[in-house]
């Protein structure tokens, strides 16, 4: 480490106002507290000595996501290679199964070398391309703007490509982190400005934009040719936002589909990083230890699914089965678990009072079971109950700001 | 029966909202969201106007424009509907004039919160569309004011949620280009987004 040190102190002063490279300077800036912290030292009170900045606190976010990346690319290549197994060979050609071939590897599904090498090759690709275009847009918005690159984009990247389908070409991967960096959160200002979620941002636009893309049976295991032949092809558990008509789960006929243990554990076809709640689990586990990611917000909207899921149980209904799901259904299929784990408490985009923070999540908890049970349209919601609840947390806020000040005036006496 | 009047007002607030599904009525939605407390005024005024002037549109239409409907008067095969637009209009600007001097009257308060905002709706198309398409889907009277309540609210919610929105957005730095009306459309779009959630509800 100490070389790499040594050469950023070298070349530091073309950086600085009045170098040659001055224009440069957010990508020196951003390489230097990457690597170590940055240099810049307050020189003004008030100084806060505080070891979380938001490096730090960007960086623990992706900890807490990797469960979630590992259980992607695991069960992104154990369902390519069961749907593999499931034609015969030669039907189709698929340049993932050549790789794999070279290295001596069969799509096997009870290999658990070519299961993760299957689903890395799924997985990397999209991770690539959403790095390497957001992180341009990022660094072009930086230089452009005269501003230091922000750590936020780690989060984005690493949490977009997990809400996504493994089949997705990856021209959308690239035009969906576009539209999520730029009209998202950059034309906002930058990270900590932007109103809406930007990775929940570039998955809403792909899904109006292509919709065939990135919905209905045949999207959600990687091999193109046996997709429908697959159980999800059957009709099986709805993905997030798949177009799948649910219409005919009630719990019974579900669990002849998918066991509730496999898909508490995530082994399901969806949307790659969404399926197992266990590594959700651990993401909050990480990040309510840590203090990052608020466990109100988690609490209420678990509470909110509940309370509308139940309602609906005792309701009941003759038409629509859906109506009789359970909330320990709920809670483990679509994108429920990775969506209030990592979306519903991103801090920027979340309420921020601590009142609010409990709307908040009970507002993405009902209107996720509204979605899911009374929404033909739509089979999952978490996606748009986290973006409707992001548009009204500024008003909830402003509730509770006002409510705390007329407390306060009253206990003043004033 | 009851249930219909309900599922006709929740329809009007989600699914067909003035602002975010049929941007109607943008050029106040977008002029006077900057601040809150306006923000609700103009919400209180549309909803207001809106359940005054369908109901008296929709008897206008029930009783004079619709074909066969001066029956009363003798007139067996008269059809007046080509005449909708103007009297709409001219319903909804005199309910507004007589309502603003009777606020002024006698709710001098309510009038001075209101403000601007009441000689401006006489101009907001989400109001006259309220009038239209009450016209368009034939809703009976009663109908016809759940549909005003409804629409009048779904309007207000997005002004009010637009304005927390623009409230909090007021030490952002947004590019240059952009500041002002450039960065409230896309806010609009954005949140449009988000109400497609209740697209294809059948309440």
């Amino acid at each position: 480490m100490r070389f790499l040190l040594k050469i950023l102190n070298s070349n530091r002063t073309h950086f600085e106002k009045s170098g040659r490279l001055q224009r440069l300077s957010p990508l020196f800036e951003a390489t230097e507290s990457f690597l170590f912290s940055g240099s810049e030292v307050t020189s003004s009170s008030p100084h806060v000595r505080d070891g979380l900045d938001l490096k730090r606190m960007m960086i623990i976010v992706v900890i807490a996501a990797i469960p979630a990346v590992l259980m992607a690319i695991y069960n992104t290549g154990l369902q390519a290679n069961l749907a593999t197994s499931k034609v015969a060979l030669g039907d189709f050609n698929s340049w993932r199964i050549s790789l794999m071939e070279v290295f001596y590897l069969s799509a096997d599904s009870k290999c658990f070398i070519s299961n993760i090498f299957h689903g890395s090759l799924f997985f990397f690709p999209v991770y690539i391309v959403t790095v390497v275009v957001g992180g341009a847009w990022e660094v072009l918005f930086a230089l452009i703007r005269r501003r230091d690159i922000n750590e936020g984009f780690l989060v984005t990247s690493i949490l977009f490509p997990l809400i996504l389908p493994p089949d997705i070409p990856l021209w959308q991967v690239a035009l969906g982190i576009s539209f999520g960096v730029v009209i998202g959160k950059e034309v906002f200002g930058g990270v900590g400005m932007n109103i809406l979620n930007p990775a929940l941002t570039g998955r809403v636009f792909l899904f109006f934009a292509y919709p065939a893309e990135i919905s209905g049976n045949s999207v959600w295991v990687g091999v193109d040719a046996v997709s429908s032949a697959t159980w999800l092809g059957d009709g099986g558990v709805d993905a997030v936002s798949s177009a799948t008509p649910l219409s005919a789960f009630a719990d019974s006929t579900l669990s002849n589909i998918v066991t509730w243990t496999d898909a508490f554990l995530g082994f399901m076809p969806g949307s790659m990083g969404e399926t197992s709640t266990l590594a959700c689990l651990i993401g909050a586990f990480i990040l309510i230890i840590t203090g990052v990611g608020s466990w109100r917000i988690m609490v209420s909207v678990l509470i909110g699914m509940t309370t509308l899921s139940l309602l609906l149980n005792i309701i009941g209904s003759e038409t629509n089965p859906l109506f009789s799901l359970s909330p320990l259904w709920h809670l483990v299929l679509g994108g429920f678990a990775f969506g209030v784990v990592y979306m519903a408490t991103d801090p920027v985009t979340a309420a921020m009072t601590e009142g609010g923070k409990v709307v908040y999540g009970l507002l993405i908890g009902f209107l996720v079971v509204l979605v899911r049970v009374l929404n033909p349209a739509f089979p999952e919601g978490m996606m748009f109950a986290i973006l409707f609840a992001n548009v009204f947390a500024p008003i909830i806020d402003r509730v509770f700001i006002n409510l705390n000040i007329k407390r306060r005036a009253i206990r003043n006496g004033n | 029966m009851f249930e219909e009047y309900i599922s006709i007002f929740l329809k009007a607030v989600f699914v067909e909202n003035m602002a975010l599904a049929f941007f109607l009525g943008i050029c106040t939605f977008l002029a006077v969201s900057r601040r809150l407390d306006t923000a609700i005024g103009l919400g209180l005024a549309v909803i207001l106007v809106q359940t005054i002037t369908v109901p008296i549109n929709n008897l206008i239409y029930n009783y004079v424009l619709k074909s066969g409907a001066l029956k009363w008067a003798g007139l067996e095969g008269a059809d007046l509907t080509f005449l909708g637009l103007i009297f709409y209009i001219g319903v909804i600007a005199s309910t507004v004039q007589i309502l603003e001097m009777v606020l002024d009257k006698h709710f001098p308060r309510l009038y001075n919160s209101l403000g601007i905002f009441l000689p401006l709706i006489t101009v907001n198309c989400a109001v006259l569309g309220g009038s239209l398409f009450m016209v368009e889907r034939e809703y009976n009277f009663t109908e016809s004011i759940f549909y005003a309540l409804g629409s009048g609210a779904g309007f207000a919610l997005a002004v009010i949620a637009l304005s927390g929105i623009r409230e909090k957005m007021r030490y952002s730095d947004v590019p240059k280009g952009l500041r002002g009306l450039g960065i409230t459309f896309i806010i609009v779009g954005l949140m449009a987004l988000s109400f497609m959630l209740f697209s294809g509800i059948e309440f």
